[in-house]
């Protein structure tokens, strides 16, 4: 099969879709997720989807996925509930708050697991792969669902855009307001808990949260606007989940969720590193900028010192004394600043270093720097 | 404002002439107080510093009036009504260290929040709200930003920027928790002239405060608090050495200086 019947694959294309649709929802819930500082609430709620999963199937005696995501939904919401009743009501931190729910909810969800195959019967079989999500079983069926789920979670986002636009920058001024600010964090939250019920069958309760917290840290580093973010998450989402399902298709037999998972943290890897303004290499460039433009500033003001002394504004300085007064070689910034125009080399004696002179430009930039340290500096 | 009868729809209308009237209002946190039983009174028309020393309960008392914190015990009325029935003729600007100044969206964006409490659900912002929230920039004087992100803002900048969001909420009531703290003069200045504006234009500002040497200049009305009301009413009466150092306690070499520049300052008017 070349790679061009595969790319034209149904089962490919359905899990692309699906895979696209959980990316939308993830990325855009996520960007409110990580700017209200709730990205491990994301990690609970996924985690705290097993044991919906294990009651779901249980009451509907079969895998039937409206019983299972229906489930997930509980327990997750049920999970955000017990992590606000412990930080209201003893005094236990957020995160130790998530912690705890998390891994209780994940534990009982285990124990269910365990319980529901040891009753044995063949319809139990699979239950495991909402672990870690099992790409390939998604059907067209299942991406209504997706698709359905997704679209109403955006309706609402888009209706009450300002709304939760201000409970996310400023909960408190919002209840000045008169908004029900409770209400509305509890809608963010529940909306989360529906992106990982879209998620399940794809990445799984294990990963489901990487998807929540990668697209929107990746975005945030690149815009400065919420409703940039948002649709840039969106998109990084969608592409991280195309990419993963092509790739695991390519690779016959990689697992689809972790290779979306990867994909996005590629994202992420890439926007920390790289994004201009927040990137940590913009930053570090930006910084050896800044030190190499000192530098020059200061090697320009030496020179327009020793000028004044030497009653001579064309005085030429010996290299060497201007490495000897900044006690590091100035070569570089000297070649940096002729380029500029700034200096220029002057005739010496043979046998002795190069000496510079300042242009008038070079002047006019030293004088400037001797005028913004005052009368105290050099 | 419709007029409202002695007992309008709402309940019975509590000293409708005063701005802001609390009865028996205490606050605790987990046990310990952290208001105990306050009567305050501030009349209309009036610039009012709330001032304390550390944990006196300055902001909750702000936070509690808004309901942001809840009462224990006691009564709030605004204009004579319960909070939420007059909630938009009042206006907050928190202190600056309330919201994560990271967050994706320009100064412009935040001023127009101030706008959200009128528009209603729905209903997006539009050319109105921006052209409103462009003046409130106009007015603190920094209108070359409005579309800067606001962690580019310096903190005076910021500062600025919730003062003007407050500015388009249109309000007759304005509680200001610290707006001076920590920020340059020009912004102190630059606040100071645009409270004393509002003033002017019969608005009523009680401000959280920090700054005593600067009280006699800034305020006409005082209420000094430390977990109860110390002394309150207009600055030239309630604002006393002997006040101050019954609110401030340990703290009595540094009031002593103030006070005596206090008491200069009854003596020059």
């Amino acid at each position: 099969m070349t790679a061009w019947d595969l790319l034209s694959d149904y089962t490919l294309h359905t899990v692309a879709m699906g895979a696209a649709i959980l990316g939308v929802i993830s990325g855009v819930l996520g960007s409110f997720a990580v700017l209200r500082q709730q990205s491990l609430m994301g990690d609970a709620l996924s985690h705290a989807a097993l044991p919906g999963v294990c009651l779901g199937f249980l009451v509907a005696g079969t895998r039937d996925l409206g019983w299972i995501l229906g489930g997930a939904l509980f327990t997750g919401g049920l999970a955000a509930l017990t992590v606000l009743a412990l930080t209201r009501l003893s005094r236990l931190k957020t995160d130790a708050a998530i912690g705890i729910a998390l891994s209780v909810f994940f534990a009982v969800g285990v124990v269910l697991l365990t319980v529901i195959q040891r009753m044995g019967g063949a319809s139990q079989a699979g239950l495991e792969t909402f672990l870690f999500g099992q790409a390939a079983a998604i059907l067209r069926s299942d991406l209504v669902l997706m698709g359905g789920v997704t679209g109403v979670a955006l309706t609402v986002v888009l209706a009450l855009w300002k709304e939760f636009k201000l409970v996310t920058f400023d909960p408190e001024f919002a209840r000045t307001l008169g908004l029900p600010v409770t209400l509305l964090e509890v809608a963010l939250t529940v909306m989360v808990a529906l992106a990982v019920v879209v998620g399940l069958q794809m990445v799984g309760v294990v990963l489901m949260a990487a998807m929540v917290i990668a697209p929107a840290a990746a975005a945030r580093q690149w815009v400065s606007r919420l409703e940039h973010m948002v649709v840039l998450a969106a998109l990084i989402g969608m592409a991280s989940g195309i990419v993963g399902a092509v790739i695991s298709a390519l690779g016959a037999g990689l697992a689809t969720g972790p290779l979306i998972v990867l994909a996005a943290s590629a994202a992420v890897l890439v926007s920390i590193l790289f994004a201009p303004g927040r990137g940590v290499v913009w930053e570090a460039a930006g910084r050896v900028r800044e030190r190499r433009r000192l530098r020059g500033r200061q090697v320009l003001a030496t020179m327009l010192s020793l000028a004044r002394e030497h009653g001579d504004p064309d005085y030429p300085a010996e290299q060497g004394m201007l490495d000897a007064y900044h006690r590091l070689g100035t070569h570089g910034v000297l070649e940096r600043l002729e380029a500029r125009g700034q200096v220029r080399r002057a005739r010496h004696m043979p046998g002795e270093g190069r000496h510079w002179v300042l242009t008038p430009e070079g002047r006019r930039e030293a004088e400037r720097t001797l005028a913004e340290i005052g009368p105290g500096g050099r | 404002m419709n007029e409202r009868t002695a007992t309008g729809p709402q309940g019975p209308v509590h000293e409708p002439g005063l701005a802001l009237h609390v009865e028996d209002l205490t606050v605790s946190y987990q046990g310990r107080p952290a208001l105990w039983d306050i009567d305050l009174d501030v009349p209309p028309g009036v610039m009012a510093a709330i001032v304390g020393p550390n944990g006196a309960g300055k902001s909750t008392l702000i936070k509690s009036v808004l309901e942001l914190v809840p009462r224990t015990a006691g009564h709030v009325y605004l204009f004579g009504q319960p909070y939420r029935t007059v909630r938009r003729r009042v206006a907050y600007v928190p202190q600056r260290s309330a919201v994560d100044w990271d967050f994706p969206t320009t100064a412009l964006d935040v001023v127009m929040m101030g706008r959200y409490g009128h528009l209603g659900w729905l209903r997006r912002p539009g050319a109105g709200e921006r052209r409103r929230a462009m003046a409130a920039l106009e007015e603190v004087g920094i209108a070359e930003l409005a579309g800067r992100q606001i962690s580019q803002l310096s903190g005076g900048q910021q500062q600025r920027v919730f003062v003007a969001r407050a500015l388009v909420q249109e309000a007759d009531l304005y509680f200001l928790d610290e707006p001076m703290a920590g920020v340059d003069a020009t912004t102190e200045r630059a606040i100071v002239r645009l409270l004393e504006d509002l003033r002017a234009r019969g608005k009523t500002l009680v401000v959280v405060h920090h700054d005593l040497q600067t009280v006699r200049r800034y305020f006409d009305w005082i209420v000094i608090l430390n977990v109860r009301v110390i002394a309150q009413g207009p600055v030239e009466r309630a604002y006393t050495p002997e006040n101050l150092r019954r609110a401030y306690g340990g703290q009595i070499s540094l009031i002593e200086g103030f006070g005596a520049r206090a008491t200069d300052g009854v003596s020059g008017e």
